[in-house]
């Protein structure tokens, strides 16, 4: 294990990769489902020895090829990106078990094998995006990830993924070109690719004018990413139609290393919270945040397809986190933070119990659920937590997100955002409502009446999922105290 | 119909091992000048995209199979990580091939090539995986087979 501890950063991306391919290789689908599974635990606990390592020993660098950087590649982590890796393991290690019983209904052994695949590169590319030092190589894992998610999402039951998919195919390149030529200006200007070389270079040239434009095109590039309103449009038609499973996966990571990037890119680059508010960027992103909040779960509340109402909220849940970024301040990025750890598992259990429904059911329109809480009481249930946690009532986890928000702009003397805040919330307590009202008040269909509870393996992986959910509601020394711990690094642009 | 032209199939058939050729000096080139893994994979592609052209695709897939393309997409990709995993068991970084020779500047150009070959056989069998997939398309469709007689 000594031997193996060096190379850890690297074995995080490899893992994946290598797995990957071994997937594309046999073409079986339970074993590449089990290759998938290991390689997907491994990785996870890969992302909690580096966590481990970074709280006991600080900054680890790795030179992929011996070369040293700036010259070379470097993988470095620090508490910022190992939160986020950890995240985005922990999510795809949570939702593999629970793929074999969907997948497997659907498709046949090669095309599992070939989900599988789509899949561990989805996962590579997240990892590497988020553990590399590397401008570029960040738009190469990207790229990786958003090729391998368009693949997925075009898997999906509904033949209206395939459209999705190319929508999110256009959307999602234009975002890359965006993010590609950012980094080109930033190295036209400055010479040089590494993230931490660029954060010592770009203070003496920050306010030049091709720095400010290559700010403006990472910014709309990854906005773009993360569905940033109004860039989102892309997103509810990928996250409706297409597998449950990619659902789940893509709206507990994709979303978030985007977020992460971001943050890498206006805090860790850029100079901390100094420069940050000097920009315009600020009140935009405020007023585009807000904006999310409020048009995004309103237009939730008007969805009959529930998996497109939980992708508009996922829009909505975006807009807090950007919320958090714009205030810039250690206990509004805390809060930023926090929620996308939160917002992760939240929506990753939903997306899953929603897998259930169309698993036994067919369907996801809301008329047709009616009474599915009397026949499916495990799923029903765990809806209901989450989507608490959601709404964001005391004792969930989304309680504490949304606390460190608030309090973030009251830190400002902003009291209205807190009203703002509420009154979102609310909003999402009416369209969780109308599902609950559905499934628990009304007579059951039919074809409801015949229904059975969904399958085990498919309820334990959400019901973790649930657990955590209540778990960091009222433990927040993991969540919210590394999320403390990473925001005063960024603020300050340690690195 | 094309396949009926004598002069494009002794053509094709002259050029396909220049071209062959020509796509494996770019590939052990590629660590000297210009080129490298992938633009032989293209040239070596562009081989046999042109024979199916010519001669239609089911004989190219009898020279290439699509089965064996598929298994070799995935191997390019193993050639490539495996051989950063190799350097882990000499003790260097990832992706380090100093170690593979008797000195690092022997042992980098070891390295490169072993890697640069994953890239070929990944670029070349990707291109051809294309090319199949839209070329089949119409063999699929009978109406479209009409349309060509």
């Amino acid at each position: 294990m000594s031997f193996m501890q060096e190379h850890l950063p690297a074995l995080q991306v490899v893992l994946p990769l290598v797995a990957a391919s071994l997937c594309a290789l046999f073409r079986v689908g339970y074993l590449s489902w089990l290759i998938t599974l290991s390689s997907s635990i491994l990785s996870f606990l890969v992302a909690v020895f580096l966590l481990l390592r970074v709280l006991e020993q600080g900054i680890i660098s790795y030179e992929i090829g011996g070369w040293s950087p700036p010259f070379g590649i470097e993988y470095r982590v620090d508490l910022i990106n190992a939160f986020v890796l950890l995240i985005v393991s922990c999510v795809s290690a949570v939702i593999v078990p629970y793929t074999q019983k969907s997948i497997s209904a659907r498709f046949g052994s090669t095309e599992q094998s070939w989900f599988y695949c789509m899949y561990l590169l989805v996962l590579t590319g997240l990892l590497g995006v988020t553990i590399t030092g590397d401008a570029f190589n960040i738009f190469v894992f990207l790229e990786i990830s958003s090729l391998a998610s368009y693949a997925l999402i075009a898997m999906g039951r509904d033949r209206r993924g395939l459209t999705a998919a190319y929508q999110y195919l256009i959307m999602g390149t234009i975002g890359a070109t965006f993010i590609v030529i950012g980094i080109g200006l930033l190295w036209a200007m400055t010479g040089t690719l590494n993230l931490y070389d660029l954060a010592s270079r770009l203070p003496e040239i920050k306010s030049s004018r091709p720095v400010l434009a290559a700010l403006a095109f990472l910014t709309v590039g990854v906005s773009l990413k993360l569905a940033l309103f109004p860039l989102h449009l892309w997103l509810p038609n990928a996250y409706a139609y297409g597998p449950s499973v990619a659902s789940a996966f893509l709206a507990g990571t994709a979303t978030k290393v985007s977020i992460y990037l971001l943050l890498r890119f206006f805090f860790t680059i850029f100079g901390g919270a100094t420069f940050f508010t000097e920009t315009p960027l600020p009140e935009i992103l405020k007023i585009l945040a807000l904006i999310a909040m409020f048009a995004a779960s309103i237009v939730a509340i008007f969805q009959s397809n529930i998996k497109r109402m939980l992708a508009y909220s996922s829009v909505a849940q975006i807009g807090f986190i950007i919320l958090g970024i714009s205030y810039a301040t250690e206990t509004s990025l805390t809060g930023a933070m926090t929620h996308m750890f939160n917002h992760a598992i939240m929506k990753a259990g939903l997306f899953l119990l929603l897998g259930a429904i169309m698993f036994r059911l067919g369907s996801v329109k809301i008329e047709e659920l009616s009474g599915i809480g009397r026949k499916m009481p495990l799923t029903m249930a765990g809806f209901v937590i989450l989507g608490l946690s959601l709404i964001g009532a005391p004792g969930t986890a989304g309680f504490i997100s949304k606390w460190y928000l608030g309090l973030g702009a009251l830190e400002q003397g902003e009291w209205w955002i807190l009203v703002l805040i509420v009154s979102a919330s609310l909003l999402t307590m009416i369209y969780i409502g109308r599902v609950v009202e559905v499934a628990y008040f009304r007579e059951p269909t039919d074809e409801v009446v015949q229904l059975k509870e969904a399958p085990l393996e498919m309820l334990w992986p959400a019901y973790l999922l649930i657990a955590a959910a209540i778990y960091f509601g009222f433990d927040t020394s993991f969540s919210a105290d590394l999320a403390r711990q990473a925001a005063v690094l960024l603020v300050n642009a340690v690195y | 119909m094309i396949r009926d032209t004598i002069i494009l199939r002794v053509v094709i058939k002259l050029l396909l091992p220049a071209i062959l050729l020509f796509a494996l000096y770019v590939q052990f080139h590629g660590d000297y000048g210009p080129g490298g893994g992938f633009q032989a994979g293209v040239a070596a592609a562009a081989a046999i995209i042109l024979y199916g052209l010519v001669f239609g695709v089911s004989a190219a897939r009898k020279i290439m199979p699509q089965k064996l393309l598929f298994s070799l997409i995935p191997i390019g990709v193993l050639v490539f990580s495996g051989t950063g995993i190799v350097s882990w068991f000499f003790g260097a970084n990832y992706l380090d091939y100093s170690p593979f020779g008797s000195d690092s500047k022997s042992g980098q150009h070891l390295g490169i090539l072993i890697v640069e070959l994953g890239v070929f056989i990944t670029v070349f069998s990707t291109m051809l995986a294309i090319f199949y997939s839209f070329a089949g398309r119409s063999e699929a469709l009978p109406s479209n087979l009409e349309n060509d007689k």
